[in-house]
């Protein structure tokens, strides 16, 4: 798939935006007043940012209201309404504690939850495709909710809790790639499946309909060199969870873990290009370029 | 939950208004209708009413909108500002310019009119052109066609009086079993797709013969991935199979051939090989029931395929016993042919046995009586259920004349044509050569030509040579060279006008060819040509007029453009005097009409050719008072009689009053034979565009010797006289050419011609081999085809089509990709003995061992077709034409020979043999050319092209 | 709207048979030309006359070659267009509504009005069906010219979508697949119809009539031909005998 800058942006900003709200409703930090203000600005602007970022790519980003609409069917709409009842029960539990000095515990775990639940609608956004067999797995949502999870412990100053998550998001995402390299075998659909001549014999793709280019392939058939992969799934691995552990068992500083966070966010940024980049959409079969 | 579904608007209206015309994206000329909405194109679609495509329509013909607005429409009438070649033009006045055409021709025809060459590429109105040529007075007139299947037109006509082309077509609605020999598009487009679709829909099967498996082969039940050039073989050899087996029509070859006729089989005579005739010219038979000779058409006589006559000491026997012996030959046994062809022996076997088992053991009988030239009435019309259908990849050939030849005799063997299920002419053939005209060449000041300048020679007398033995046209059509050069040689004439060779000519007049790019052999040669000066600085060519609608590569070297209108804005006439739209069952015709309005100023050619002709005051287009006869060209379609009656258009003629000649008139009006009618173009656009009249049932098969057809034909004014004739397995025309090569009567051929009239010029079909002898360090075969979704340049400025067809790989075939490290992309250099192009390859499998292809006529030079310089088109389309000259490499006799048939003169295109290897990567396909300025402009950077808004 | 029906009351969509398809394009550019003009934005085009020209077409003709274990290679031209699944993805992922399968004959459509181009539903598609203009910034695909299947404005016989109408080779069938007895029905069972990916679970509406056996002639051993040269007198002794036969 076509790894657009948009699409990036959205699931990483807004992963990390959500998983600070979900520390932030669970009170870790246990923080008010002006402090908690800018914990809530950092996370309302990472999640609207990528929210807004997500916009982009629409071709009429002016009717975004209309998705909201089908709830019932599409995890994008979900998303929608999850993000949105996230913001506004996050917003009225930050409320309270940056204007009260109240904490409304039951809101704050309904924000945690609700944010959980956007980021899960998210993943599930990419999930739910069987069209691309290396997102369509259990352990797609997982690591969406890991990094998610890592990232808001490691804005949050949870250290112990970032550590931890940072591994197991690490591990996930390892298990990730190991499972979707083998995902589009796995999947069944082959040029054969695709054109239904698999029974006469090995089937290739000749000339393509067109010479000129066209909206398919450039969102579907993006194909990504196999050495260059590797070689971004190291850097992905090291920033992202690698240098942010190791920043965060040095003893402790501003500077460092303010480093550790930059680190894991251009890590999750070059993991999320990858995650885009080397998914194969089946499309792809058809101009037989997978 | 089930949400309201939105409300969709299922009847919109479609347009305000239909008008219907004629398609022009190729030469199949399907029926359309333009759907308008304010005026404006919206939205084209086949005529479901119309002979030809009955509703269907290609990518091409629904594209024409595109065609219709394309950016790269010239504007206005241009003179030359700069060198030629540079593309830099003064857009100037009608006035003006028709002034500056007339300032050139004049003098010319007032001196010297073979001074004109005016040669036409692919046009539809030959038989007017050709008017305008003879009365011009200039023998130096033809169309494309000598560079396009003039073997296959030729070979057709000799030997069955019509050809395939699109003048003929499989019965295919009862056709069993559909051979195809080197088609990957041509003329008939859409109804040979229609048919395919057809007859699979039937059951039927099909044999695609060809070295390369796209489009109607990949569709084909069985493929024969031949080597090219080796079809002759391949068909002599499955002719071989079937007489040895006796799996031939006797009864057809002995009523409705030559078979029978009686061949002079001595050797020491004058007029060995040549027929036996009576005292009237009419070849002899044996009749059967006498034992006596008999003249072939008397009636009723049964001719015999066997027997012996000696008349005055010489013996005579039947053609279809030296077609025994020659056919016969262990030579043209499957195992001899096997490996030069690329088909093992076994399956040509096959092949031969499947063709006789659905000819003999499917063959069917129809219950329609009819009663053929010699009297006899048969009960029933016999079926056999095999077709066969070639075009340029066996025509291309400079062995084509004598491999269509041969085909034809396979089928007439078979007793396949004009039977039921078999392949039938469309009128208005069948025709037999006599009923053609012979070339002419008579020129003189201010004259017009002594006839017409195009047709068939029956031997040397009728060839086109001065008094001194010298060629009379500027192409060398109808001489030794190319004796039966029945479509002249278009790809000659720059190159002799150039060389002066055999003479200089003041001006070149083009209309609607390509010539600077992919029409032409050797394009890089040819620009030079049309560039080169002479010692005083002058152009060699001196004047150059041309008229496109496009701004193609050749108007950047013309002095003089007449810029044409699209077809959708003029009046064109698709007639029965040319190439009509005829079907097997029905006489047709048609018209284009100026459906909409044109936006520039622009003006339809052939009412620029009536203009001129008016300014110069040429005969046929001026009464005897010097006034002009036609005011234009949709004038001259209805009031132009070419005999009294026949006109160009057949429908809605006038009875009996005015020229005094009525046809077989309805109430109102005469089909065929007719007075002019001043409504007539009006009648057309009222029935759609065109005009048909169905044969009689009992007049649709056999027609060459059908006395209902035969009547018919004259009724509608085919011919003036029924015209039933034979057809010609053995063709005498060529046996007087050998006789000449011989030594033998007045005419004689210069010395190094004659060995090769004598082997060539066979009248029974040979195959030779054309690979020439330099040619051993290029062992690959290479081709081009035409995609179905794109007509030659034309196609390729179309907004919707270039994102088809962009640019063109050369497609390699697996083994030779392997052998030479190639993989999709790489870039290969591919070398023949006269050029070198590097061009992107790119593999298939479904492809003959050792040949290599491309598209036709993508590439592009960078600044034509108003598309941006970097346009991939130029920058990685490649045309083959670089590696082809129309001559063949020097091979040291002094001489150079024309790499062209040697009976018809058709450009061997498909004889091209090349060597390829790896390239280092290229950013260009090389040669890369100049770019030349664009007299248009570029194109718009987006288009949402919606007229109803 | 993007909860899937049920079930539809007819099930409307092509048959597009491989063993006849010439490649020719020809549906290609008439669905271009017809859905510029007609349903919704017209279909654009990106940098037609330049070096990158790109646009959006609604059906598009691929060509496979097929090595069989013996025998010369193949070649398959394999038009492609939407295949107004049963099951289609392409719906229920669209968050606006503005994607849906119509309850009366199963056709999937896109209403533009309401559709804001995310491009999710083209994602969902498995067979690259949706292309998302951009000029207009919606999702295009085959609305199985509903403009013209219904057209009162059209005479009856054109009453289908326009690439069956304009196909030379009568490649494409129209019809209500849900009937077992129509025309198209009838040819699907008849010729061993089948889908396309069938593992992506979208039970496709259209189905594909696979390519006839190739390359038969001379595979089984065929009677084989009488020599009559061989006979005494040659080809011509024979030949005097046949002439008496007729
Ligand atoms: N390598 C190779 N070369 C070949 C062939 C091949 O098979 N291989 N095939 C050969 C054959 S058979 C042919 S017929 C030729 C074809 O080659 P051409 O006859 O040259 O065909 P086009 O390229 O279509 O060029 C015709 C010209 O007509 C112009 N034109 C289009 N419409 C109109 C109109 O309405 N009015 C006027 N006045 N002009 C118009 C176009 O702009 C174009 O410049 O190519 C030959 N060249
Ligand atoms: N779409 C479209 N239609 C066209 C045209 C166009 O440009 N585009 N041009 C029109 C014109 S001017 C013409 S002349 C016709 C020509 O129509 P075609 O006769 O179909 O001409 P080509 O496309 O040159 O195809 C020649 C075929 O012959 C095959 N071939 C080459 N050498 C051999 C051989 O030795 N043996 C055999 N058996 N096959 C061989 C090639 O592989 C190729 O398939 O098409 C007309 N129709
Ligand atoms: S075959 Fe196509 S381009 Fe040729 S006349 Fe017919 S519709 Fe037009
Ligand atoms: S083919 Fe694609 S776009 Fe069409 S219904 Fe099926 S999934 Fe949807
Ligand atoms: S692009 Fe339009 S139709 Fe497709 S999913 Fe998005 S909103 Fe729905
Ligand atoms: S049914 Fe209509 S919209 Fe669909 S592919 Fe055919 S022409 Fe295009
Ligand atoms: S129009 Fe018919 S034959 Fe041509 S590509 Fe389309 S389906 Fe195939
Ligand atoms: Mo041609």
């Amino acid at each position: 798939m076509h790894p657009a800058p948009s699409v990036i942006l959205f699931s990483t900003l807004s992963g990390l935006g959500f998983g600070l709200l979900f520390w932030l409703g669970l009170g870790f930090p246990d923080v008010s007043g002006g402090v908690a203000f800018v914990f809530f600005a950092i996370a309302y602007s990472l999640a609207v940012g990528g929210l807004l970022a997500s916009t982009f790519h629409l071709g009429h980003p002016e009717r975004a209201i209309k998705a909201f609409s089908q709830w019932r069917t599409s995890w994008l709409s979900r998303e929608g309404w999850a993000a949105v009842a996230a913001l506004i029960v996050g917003a009225a539990f930050g409320a309270g504690l940056v204007y009260m000095d109240q904490r409304l515990a039951v809101l704050g775990w309904a924000a945690s939850l609700l944010s959980l639940a956007t980021v899960l609608a998210t993943s599930m956004i990419y999930t739910q495709l069987r069209t691309v067999p290396r997102w369509n797995m259990p352990l797609t949502p997982v690591m969406y909710l890991a990094y998610a999870l890592a990232g808001g412990a490691l804005l949050a100053g949870q250290v112990k809790f970032a550590i931890g998550l940072l591994i197991v998001a690490g591990l996930v995402q390892i298990a990730c790639w190991m499972l979707g390299d083998r995902a589009l075998a796995g999947s069944g659909s082959t040029l054969a499946t695709a054109t239904g001549l698999g029974r006469r014999g090995a089937v290739r793709a000749f000339e393509p309909p067109h010479t000129g280019n066209n909206y398919l392939l450039r969102e579907m058939v993006f194909v990504v060199g196999r050495k260059h992969a590797a070689k971004l799934r190291v850097i992905a691995i090291a920033l992202a969870v690698v240098l942010p552990v190791a920043l965060l068992m040095a003893p402790f500083h501003h500077v460092l873990a303010a480093l550790a966070v930059l680190s894991h966010v251009a890590g999750v940024l070059t993991s999320r290009w990858l995650f885009f980049a080397e998914a194969e959409h089946v499309v792809g079969l058809y101009y037989g370029k997978r | 939950m089930r949400a309201r579904q939105p409300a969709v608007e299922t009847s919109p209206k479609v347009s305000d208004e239909v008008r219907q015309t004629t398609c022009y994206m190729c030469a199949c000329r399907c029926g359309i209708n333009v759907h308008l909405k304010d005026g404006k194109v919206a939205y084209i679609e086949g005529n479901r009413d119309h002979p030809v495509n009955k509703g269907v329509l290609c990518a091409k013909g629904s594209a024409g909108i595109m065609q219709h607005n394309a950016p790269s429409r010239l504007r206005a009438p241009l003179k030359r500002v700069g060198p030629r070649g540079s593309g830099e033009f003064e857009e100037i006045s009608w006035d003006e310019a028709l002034d500056v055409a007339v300032g050139w021709l004049k003098p010319i025809r007032e001196t010297d009119p073979s001074k004109l060459a005016f040669f036409t590429g692919r046009d539809q109105s030959q038989s007017f052109t050709s008017f305008w040529a003879q009365n011009f007075g200039t023998p130096n007139y033809a169309a494309h066609g000598g560079f396009c299947s003039v073997n296959m037109a030729t070979a057709g006509i000799y030997t069955m009086g019509g050809a395939f082309w699109e003048f003929g077509q499989p019965d295919w609605d009862r056709t069993k079993l559909f051979m195809l020999f080197g088609v990957a598009e041509d003329h008939d487009s859409n109804p040979i797709k229609m048919g395919i679709g057809r007859l699979k829909a039937n059951g039927g099967r099909m044999i695609g013969v060809n070295p390369i498996r796209t489009g109607y082969n990949a569709v084909a039940d069985d493929w024969v991935g031949i080597t090219p050039g080796t079809d002759g073989l391949f068909i002599l050899s499955l002719i071989h199979v079937l007489m040895q087996s006796g799996r031939i029509d006797l009864d057809y070859l002995a009523r409705y051939t030559n078979a029978p006729v009686l061949l002079n089989c001595d050797p020491k005579s004058k007029m060995y090989g040549m027929f036996l005739r009576n005292a009237e010219g009419k070849p002899q038979v044996i009749d059967r029931a006498t034992g006596k000779p008999a003249p072939f058409d008397k009636r009723g006589i049964t001719p015999d395929l066997s027997g012996t006559l000696r008349e005055a000491g010489i013996t005579h026997k039947p053609v279809f016993h030296q077609m025994a012996e020659h056919f016969l030959s262990p030579d043209h046994a499957p195992e001899a042919v096997a490996d030069r062809c690329g088909v093992p022996a076994d399956r040509i076997r096959a092949i031969a046995a499947e063709l006789a088992r659905v000819a003999f053991d499917e063959a069917f009988e129809l219950d329609i009586e009819w009663t053929d030239f010699r009297g006899e009435t048969h009960a029933k019309m016999i079926g056999r259920p095999v077709s066969f259908h070639a075009m340029r990849g066996i025509s291309a050939h400079a062995n084509g004349f004598q491999t269509c030849r041969a085909l034809h005799v396979l089928q007439i063997l078979l007793g396949t044509v004009e039977v039921p299920g078999g392949f039938r002419f469309k009128p208005p053939y069948p025709k037999p050569i006599e009923a053609h005209p012979t070339p002419h060449c008579g020129a003189s000041p201010n004259r017009p030509l002594d006839g017409p300048h195009l047709g068939f020679v029956r031997g040397p007398q009728d060839l086109a040579l001065k008094p001194d033995g010298s060629p009379a046209r500027i192409d060398k059509a109808f001489t030794w060279e190319n004796p039966l050069s029945a479509h002249g040689l278009m790809h000659m004439v720059i190159s002799n006008a150039h060389a002066g060779d055999p003479y200089k000519i003041d001006t070149l007049f083009l209309y609607m060819a390509n010539m600077a790019w992919n029409s032409s052999m050797n394009t890089r040669g040819v620009i030079d040509m049309l560039t080169d000066t002479d010692d005083d600085g002058n152009y060699v060519i001196p004047h150059i007029i041309y008229s496109d609608a496009y701004s193609s590569e050749t108007v950047a070297y013309a002095d003089l453009i007449l810029p044409d209108t699209t077809y959708l804005e003029r009046h064109d006439c698709i007639s029965l005097l040319d190439r009509p739209i005829c079907e097997a069952d029905a006489a047709a015709d048609a018209i284009r009409w100026p459906v909409v309005e044109p936006d520039r100023d622009v003006r339809g050619f052939q009412s620029v050719l009536v203009d001129l002709a008016n300014r110069m005051k040429l005969q046929g287009f001026t009464k005897d008072d010097g006034t002009a006869k036609y005011a234009d060209y949709a004038d001259y379609i209805t009031r132009h009689e070419r005999k009294p009656g026949i006109g160009p258009l057949a429908g809605w003629r006038l009875p009996a009053e005015g020229s005094g000649v009525g046809g077989s008139s309805s109430e109102a009006h005469a089909e065929g034979r007719g007075s002019p009618n001043p409504d007539q173009l009006k009648h057309y656009i009222e029935n759609g565009g065109f005009w048909s009249q169905h044969i009689p049932e009992q007049a649709q098969y056999y027609k060459p010797w059908n006395t209902a057809y035969q009547d018919w034909a004259v009724s509608l004014g085919l011919f003036d006289s029924p015209q039933p004739y034979l057809f010609q397995l053995y063709l005498e025309p060529l046996r007087r050419f050998q006789i000449a090569a011989e030594g033998h009567g007045q005419r004689q051929p210069p010395d190094h011609l004659r060995d090769r009239i004598r082997t060539t010029m066979d009248p029974l079909p040979v195959w030779y081999d054309t690979t020439p002898p330099e040619q051993e360090a290029y062992p690959v075969h290479a081709l081009t085809q035409r995609p179905m979704a794109m007509y030659h340049s034309w196609g390729t400025q179309n907004a919707w089509l270039r994102q088809l067809h962009g640019r063109n790989p050369l497609y390699v075939p697996t083994n030779l990709m392997r052998q030479h490290g190639l993989q999709d992309g790489d870039w290969a250099r591919v070398t023949s003995p006269h050029g070198e192009i590097i061009v992107p390859v790119m593999e298939m499998a479904a492809l003959n061992d050792n040949t290599v292809w491309s598209w036709n006529a993508i590439g592009k030079r960078k600044g034509a077709w108003a598309l941006e310089p970097d346009a991939p088109e130029a920058t990685r389309g490649f045309l083959l034409n670089h590696l082809i000259h129309e001559l063949l490499p020097p091979r040291g006799d002094g001489l150079r020979w024309a790499n062209s048939d040697p009976i018809t003169g058709q450009a061997a295109w498909f004889d091209l043999k090349v060597r390829i290897e790896k390239a280092p990567d290229q950013t260009e396909s090389q040669p890369a050319f100049e770019p030349l300025a664009s007299p248009v402009g570029t194109g718009p950077k987006t288009l949402t092209w919606k007229v109803g808004k | 709207m993007t909860a899937l029906p049920e079930t539809t009351q007819r099930q409307l969509g092509l048959v597009i048979d491989l063993d006849t398809c010439v490649g020719c394009h020809a549906c290609v550019i008439s669905c271009k030309g017809w859905n510029t003009e007609n349903y919704g934005a017209p279909l654009s085009d990106q940098d037609p006359y330049g070096a990158d020209p790109s646009g959006t077409f609604l059906n598009r003709v691929h060509s496979y070659e097929v090595q069989p274990p013996d025998g010369a290679a193949q070649l398959v031209h394999f038009p492609k267009s939407c295949l107004h699944c049963h099951d289609a993805p392409c719906v229920t992922v669209c968050p606006t509504g503005a994607s849906y399968k119509r309850t009366e004959d199963g056709i999937v459509l896109v209403n533009e009005s309401d559709c804001i181009g995310c491009g999710l539903c083209a994602w969902a598609c498995p067979y690259g069906a949706r292309e998302l203009d951009l000029a207009a910034g919606v999702m295009k695909k085959c609305t199985l010219c509903i403009d013209r299947i219904y057209n009162e404005n059209l005479p009856e016989e054109d009453r289908v979508p326009a690439c069956v109408r304009t196909c030379p080779a009568g490649a494409r069938h129209f019809g209500d697949l849900g009937d077992p007895d129509s025309d198209v029905s009838k040819l699907v069972v008849e010729r061993g119809g089948m889908d396309l990916m069938p593992e992506q679970g979208t039970r496709p509406v259209n189905k594909y009539l696979p390519p006839r056996l190739k390359d038969q002639i001379g595979t089984a051993p065929a009677a084989p031909m009488p020599d009559v040269t061989d006979q005494p007198g040659g080809f011509l002794g024979w030949l005097d005998k046949a002439l008496e036969k007729l």
